[in-house]
């Protein structure tokens, strides 16, 4: 990545660079391919209230319990940049190591309960709710599967000291920023899908 | 601009000057800069200016394709009663020319313009992303291949080389033939075949292409000016650039959710669409035409875009208002998202959200109405020259307005509950899209193409290509109007005599006949531009923009020394302003540096065309249609990591510092 430095001769007029920007016009796509995803559960939940009943199914304990995983794991993302744009590349490594470990957990939980789901009975072709319900979450869940095999692939190449603070920092913040709005959009998906259920 | 350059190579390696030695990619392939062979080159270039060029070309080759897909409805409905085409055929002849021209004609064609113009006109080297740069156009060569691979499937067939039986035979009718919005529930698995799924995983592809095009034009416009170029500098193309950029990123994943929710419910048996299962069809019509009517902006703020490019230089005047110019068209792209519903007055929304939709869209008509009274006051006083671009501009102008007023009628839902679905509609968006969009894209053709390839028109072909197409596309929708009115319905295989269609039916195949000469005319005189000898020289038309300040074609590395601007109209400014606004130069003397080409973006895209046809083929339960799908998303994976691991390389040139 020596070439790098040659590429840093293009000046850029936000004082962003060319990196974070993209990432934060995807993420602003994502927020409308999400959006779609959850505005279409909701109005199917509006039309058929009757038609399932998740509250039977749900289980708050293990759902909140992966949600709190997936919020840590910010919380180490966050520490891995912070490391990363000091130069300790030892503790962004640790703390990388530690996302991608909190990550799998949440991933592992969410195939339990995909499994548990479609074992009671909910599986992709129950009425609408399955419809709807497997592919928002299922999205989320391919978002963190890739961010976490963004992150494997940024362990492997630090390895033999090919990262440095003031090339890759931007990397890693990039990465951040996509891992922290999968996590934005976990929260709302926990809260609109999850807990509403539970009010009334 | 002389050709002097030397070249260094990689400054890891400085001591090696002058030999154009190619150079190991950090997974230790040789990169393939510099290279001999033309295909390697073009295959694996990351030139903004060639990937342009490339997206013309195939976008007018798609153009050919729907035409003549269009013309072969023309011919089906000259008569009544007409039996030269199935009714099925034509199902599919409409089908694929609506999404043709959309998606694989005039966004291409846009996107051409894109690439090869936005660079140059804020004074960079390239876009911001290069390599992506060249993803997106493979991906659009993928997405147009899987949607038109029913076509290749019923030419093998045809020839006898294919047949759906066997292991393929749960493929029945593999071209799509379900409308370009594909309407639920007619896309559902009982009603249309593998067709439908071709369209589908084609569309997912090629919205990919658009929406990774558009992330590297915006994060291009926004920050990789020159000094000087200011946001309210930029030339309006630039600015409607940016501006369809946002459209595609806000309005495409609306359609790719919906595409994904159809695959699923024909492929893995969901209820999104499916009425047995609960599924609402209206859903599908929202989702589509949230993307929908944007997507309209998508193609008609560039051609805008052209027209206040080029009215400005054959009236030698300013652009008039330029400021509410783009302001109006910041307008028009937010309007485009809080009107769809437009589409959809016969649904049943309820009168609030009918009165609502309806209000919004006569709002829009105040912005456009804008620009058009701009565009005029641009000639007002002018000294105008009628050159080729200038012509075709002008016939946008008027041709535009006449699609407008019909749109404004539209806008009442009353009166739309009675043009819905007739041949008034296609009247309406015909003028819009050929009097509007193309004629502009022509005239974009006329003015920059001496730039691109650095020849000049020759002849007066163009006098022809321009009364032909509007007497030609005046001809073939004028009488839609009347055709509309008097209650022809559109999509109709055929129709009965006697309720007074036949001469407006026979008078728009004749009017087709004529617009598809008035095209073919077009590409003879492309093509004698191509061979002409006469050079374009830097600045053909005495233009405004800085594109024009750069050699004709430009070098690779576009400016020899980044401009600093120091007016709006930059090159004009330059070459007659006051000495304050003349541009400066920034001083490069460590050299130019330029990315390196790569095989990864076409490697990674090219992954996508297992994925389409397989997933396509999944549902019509053809063998191993899942494993070629899955090879495909390695493909595709593989791609992007070796892609990301090569890195992005690059080399330094040093071109002659006297020349400008």
């Amino acid at each position: 990545m020596s070439q790098e430095v040659a590429h840093d001769d293009s000046h850029h007029n936000l004082m962003v660079k060319n990196k974070k920007l993209l990432m934060w016009l995807f993420l602003g796509s994502d927020c409308m391919f999400f959006g779609t995803l959850i505005s279409t559960h909701l109005i199917y939940r509006k039309l058929y209230p009757e038609e399932f009943d998740p509250t039977l199914l749900f289980s708050l304990e293990l759902t909140s319990f992966s949600t709190f995983i997936l919020l840590m794991s910010s919380f180490l993302m966050a520490l891995s940049v912070s490391a990363m744009h000091k130069g300790e590349i030892k503790s962004f490594r640790r703390n990388v190591i530690g996302v991608i470990f909190f990550g799998l957990i949440f991933l592992g939980c969410q195939v339990y309960e995909f499994a548990h789901f479609v074992h009671e009975g909910l599986t992709l072709s129950t009425g609408t709710f399955g419809s709807t319900f497997y592919l928002m979450t299922g999205t989320h869940g391919v978002h963190v599967a890739i961010g976490v095999f963004w992150l494997i692939s940024m362990l492997f190449y630090s390895k033999g000291g090919n990262m440095e603070a003031h090339k890759n920092a931007v990397d890693v913040e990039t990465a951040g920023l996509y891992w922290h709005f999968v996590d934005i959009v976990w929260i709302v998906i926990f809260t609109v899908v999850y807990l509403i259920e539970f009010i009334a | 601009m002389t050709t002097d350059t030397t070249i260094i190579s990689n400054p890891k390696q400085n001591t090696d000057i002058s030999e154009l030695k190619p150079e190991l990619s950090d997974i230790g392939l040789v990169r393939p800069d510099h290279s001999k062979n033309v295909f390697i080159d073009w295959l694996t270039t990351v030139d903004h200016k060639k990937i342009g060029l490339m997206y013309g070309t195939l976008a007018l080759f798609f153009l050919l394709v729907g035409g003549l897909e269009a013309l072969v409805i023309r011919t089906q409905l000259a008569v009544p009663e007409n039996d030269l085409i199935s009714a099925q055929r034509y199902n599919q002849l409409f089908t694929m020319h609506g999404t043709t021209m959309i998606f694989l004609a005039i966004m291409p064609l846009n996107a051409a313009f894109f690439n090869f113009l936005v660079p140059l006109q804020i004074g960079a080297r390239d876009v911001a992303f290069p390599r992506i740069n060249a993803f997106s156009l493979w991906a659009f060569v993928a997405g147009a291949l899987v949607v038109n691979f029913g076509w290749i499937l019923q030419a093998l067939e045809a020839f006898g080389l294919f047949s759906a039986s066997g292991p393929t035979a749960g493929m029945n009718d593999f071209v799509p033939a379900m409308g370009w919005f594909g309407y639920a529930p007619i896309t559902g698995k009982e009603f249309t075949g593998a067709g439908t799924d071709f369209w589908i995983m084609g569309l997912q592809i090629l919205g990919v292409a658009s929406i990774s095009a558009s992330f590297n034009f915006i994060v291009t416009i926004i920050n990789m000016r020159a000094p000087g170029v200011k946001m309210m500098r930029l030339p309006v193309f630039t600015w409607m650039t940016l501006i369809v950029s946002l459209l595609i990123i806000f309005a495409f994943p609306a359609i790719t959710i919906a595409l994904a929710q159809l695959m699923f419910d024909r492929v893995f048996g969901t209820n999104f669409f499916s009425v047995a299962g609960g599924g609402q069809p209206i859903l599908w019509q929202h989702l589509f035409w949230i993307f929908g009517h944007p997507e309209v902006y998508i193609l008609v703020l560039p051609a805008m875009g052209i027209v206040s490019e080029v009215l400005p230089t054959f009236a030698r005047k300013p652009l008039f208002g330029y400021a509410i110019v783009v302001f109006s068209g910041a307008v028009i792209g937010f309007l485009g998202f809080a009107v769809w519903s437009h589409h959809m007055f016969t649904t049943g929304l309820g009168k609030i959200a009918t009165a609502a939709f309806s209000l919004l869209t006569m709002a829009i008509a105040v912005p456009t109405g804008v620009k058009i009274f701009n565009w005029v006051g641009t000639l007002w006083g002018g000294k105008i020259r009628f050159h080729a671009p200038m012509i075709f501009a002008l016939g946008f102008v008027w041709m535009f307005m006449m699609g407008g007023f019909s749109g404004i009628m539209h806008s009442s839902a009353p009166a739309d509950a009675q043009q819905q679905d007739s041949y008034f509609v296609i009247a309406h968006f015909h003028y819009v899209a050929i009097g509007g969009i193309l004629l502009a894209i022509v005239s974009g053709i006329y003015y920059w193409l001496p730039k691109m390839i650095g020849r000049m028109w020759q002849g007066k072909l163009n006098i022809w290509v321009g009364i032909l197409t509007v007497v030609g596309l005046n001809i073939t929708f004028f009488p839609m109007h009347f055709l509309g009115l008097l209650g022809m319905p559109r999509r109709t295989h055929t129709y009965l005599s006697g309720f007074g269609w036949e001469t407006y039916n026979l008078v728009c195949t004749i009017g087709s006949y004529i617009l598809a000469f008035g095209v073919l005319l077009l590409l003879v005189d492309i093509i004698r531009c191509f061979r002409s000898k006469i050079p374009a020289g830097n600045d053909p038309w005495d233009a405004r923009t800085l594109e024009w300040a750069t050699s004709s074609p430009p070098k690779v590395y576009n400016f020899a020394q980044t401009p600093i601007v120091n007016a709006r109209d930059a090159f004009w400014a330059d070459k007659y302003g006051p000495l304050d606004r003349k541009m400066g130069m920034v001083d490069e003397s460590h050299g130019i540096h330029m990315p390196s080409q790569s095989w990864m973006p076409l490697i990674a895209s090219f992954g996508f065309i297992p994925l389409g046809l397989g997933m396509s083929l999944m549902q019509a339960g053809v063998p191993y249609a899942g494993y070629t799908a899955i090879l495909g998303l390695v493909i595709l994976v593989l791609g992007i990591a070796l892609w990301a691991i090569e890195g992005p390389g690059g080399y330094h040139l040093h071109p002659n510092k006297q020349s400008h």
